[in-house]
């Protein structure tokens, strides 16, 4: 899928002015392996970069790599050498007896042209040598993102692991009294700055996904009086009722090749089930005929399969996780633990899959490999839902109402680095959307 | 909050707020409508008005938690409810379908659709025509008690029988 993709992403890049130019790679002795048990936060050194809107992208690098968990950014008081060219080498030992592992050093400066030039190196202080050293240019609307960018390589450089700080989220936005909320699709970065609203609020909307080429959500709305699934293309707004079905459609995501719709379509007798609905052809499949509540699909990384859940296995709500085969096949139940499940999502690894789950009069959010072994418990709460996956699969952003209305929240894999994402008003729904790049 | 708090542990309560709401709504849509004059009061409402619908004949059931099961509580409302739309036969109906807070988004939209449905199949198993009721789920996306407790959740998962105007 990602070749695929390749050549689109490169004009995408080109189209927000963010280019590449420099890369000067060396061999790494810093590592932090982020699959051991227990980490420890790598202590990294980031001084101001220089030029004007230098210290502006510097805090936002820091920020990411805080709240990854993955860093202990140093406090700059404790510096002894102060960075004056950030090309030069530093004093390794002056960086030393503060036990930074890593420095990172940059400027930003701006071109004659008005686009912003921001570069950084990356230093390994007990390997007495560079790391890593890029540099970009970007439109004066792109800051945020070349700090994002540069987060994401020193990310990539130490743990060997895509970052997801280039990334954006759509959820919903929700304010007003409880028993009449408003509710408007919002997209924002995934730090929670520069929001921007997607509808008016004037229906209401639920469960918007990202599509894999960024350019477009699907969602359910009440605009037309009965909820159903739309498309909306971000930029443009423009918007198209997905499938003409009779009844109610709802729980929507894209195929992993974005050419499908797999969503729930109400049957006459109050009874839903699985449809995939391709795009281009507008033929549906129907993926399962049960007298039962078949909902929340989503697919493996490689398309070839679908979870959803159902409580096909009798006892009343008995929501249960299931898997089968992309054309329908073979559905099998996975999770067999002491709860209801709901909102399984496939990682985009492949390796695990994040629900929601109601046990003991509790909401958790938990993830187990394919086959419903490992389950484990990541974060609890009175009322919490919706995981989606950052798209390196290593962090969970989910809601919690905590009394008063939801928040974002989002949550590593080792379920202690627990972090709330700003918003101005209360927020449901997150769902993640793929690396910018 | 502390008022609303206060009303929502009285299910009568609660339910006639809901009432004078709805009938609000309904009186606004039908002011030419010969039978609806308006709020005088639930004992007073004209028969065959929505508010003498909603009053006097009781407008939502409730169900237990995770099921679409007709309650025999409710099986005697729905019962009037039937008797009472065979014979006003003016209306259209739209029964929503809703659920409390304590599932997540999409099963219960999906929950919601179901109570509708068991709603709808109940009242044409009455003699009501199939082809005047329309469903509607909501899941829990517009709950009546807004309380983080039992007492508003049971009230939560309800189907209220909604009459769309006259359907003539």
């Amino acid at each position: 899928m990602k070749s695929i993709l390749k050549p689109l992403l490169m004009v995408a890049a080109m189209a927000v002015g963010i280019i590449s130019v420099a890369t000067l790679p060396a061999r790494a002795t810093l590592e932090l392996n982020v699959n051991k048990g227990n980490v420890e936060p790598m202590p990294i050194a980031i001084p101001d970069f220089q030029g004007g809107l230098g210290p502006q992208i510097s805090e936002i690098v820091t920020a990411d790599l805080k709240r990854s968990g993955l860093f202990a950014p140093i406090d700059k008081a404790a510096f002894v050498e102060k960075i004056t060219n950030p090309d030069a080498a530093p004093r390794y030992e002056d960086w030393k007896v503060i036990n930074a592992q890593a420095l990172v050093t940059g400027s930003v400066s701006k071109e004659a042209d008005g686009r912003i030039r921001a570069q950084y190196r990356l230093w390994d202080i007990f390997g007495n040598q560079q790391l890593a050293g890029e540099q970009f240019f970007a439109n004066d609307a792109n800051q945020r993102r070349v700090a994002h960018i540069i987060a994401d390589a020193i990310y990539e450089k130490i743990t060997g692991e895509k970052g997801y700080f280039d990334t954006r989220v759509v959820f919903v936005d929700e304010s007003g009294p409880k028993n009449a909320r408003k509710k408007r699709l919002a997209i924002m970065d995934q730090d929670g700055a520069n929001v921007r609203y997607l509808s008016d609020g004037r229906a209401i909307v639920l469960t918007p996904r990202f599509s894999p080429n960024r350019q477009e959500i699907t969602y359910m709305s009440y605009e037309s009086g009965q909820p159903k699934v739309y498309l909306l293309q971000i930029e443009t707004g423009q918007r198209e009722l997905v499938g003409n079905f009779p009844g109610m459609t709802f729980a929507p995501r894209f195929s992993p090749d974005g050419q499908k719709v797999i969503m729930s379509l109400l049957r006459d007798d109050g009874n839903s089930n699985i449809f995939a609905m391709d795009l281009r052809s507008r033929s549906t499949t129907r993926l399962t005929d049960s007298t039962a509540i078949d909902t929340s699909p989503s697919y493996s990384p490689d398309g070839s399969q679908v979870v959803f859940t159902s409580d096909r296995g009798g006892g009343s709500g008995r929501s249960q996780i299931y898997v089968m085969g992309a054309d329908g096949s073979n559905p099998h139940r996975i999770s067999f633990g002491d709860g209801v499940y709901s909102t399984p999502v496939w990682s985009p690894r492949g390796d695990l899959i994040a629900f929601t789950k109601q046990s003991g009069g509790e909401f958790q959010i938990g993830v187990m490999k394919t086959d419903g072994s490992g389950e484990r418990i990541l974060s609890s709460g009175f009322q919490q839902e919706g995981p989606t996956w950052a798209p390196n699969g290593r962090v969970l952003m989910f809601f919690r109402d905590s009394g008063g209305g939801p928040k974002l929240v989002s949550v590593d894999l080792t379920g202690r680095n627990e972090q709330p994402i700003p918003t101005a008003n209360y927020a449901s729904d997150p769902a993640w959307s793929p690396l910018l790049e | 909050m502390g008022r609303i708090a206060a009303l929502t542990r009285n299910p009568a309560m609660i339910a006639l707020v809901a009432a004078l709401a709805i009938t609000g709504c309904a009186s606004k849509k039908n002011l030419n409508s010969p039978g609806d004059l308006g709020l005088n009061g639930a004992g007073a409402a004209t028969p065959g008005s929505a508010q003498d619908f909603t009053v006097n004949i009781g407008d939502r059931i409730f169900f237990d938690t995770d099921s679409a099961s007709i309650r025999a509580d409710a099986q005697t409302t729905l019962a009037r409810q039937a008797q009472w739309l065979n014979q006003y036969r003016q209306y259209a109906i739209v029964i929503e379908g809703h659920a409390d807070e304590r599932g997540t988004r999409e099963y219960n939209l999906a929950l919601g659709a179901r109570r509708a449905a068991a709603t709808r199949d109940f009242l044409v198993s009455k003699g009501v025509s199939g082809s005047r009721l329309k469903t509607i789920s909501y899941g829990k996306e517009r709950p009546v008690a807004v309380c983080d407790d039992i007492s508003c959740w049971s009230q939560n998962r309800r189907a209220v029988t909604t009459l769309s105007g006259a359907g003539s």
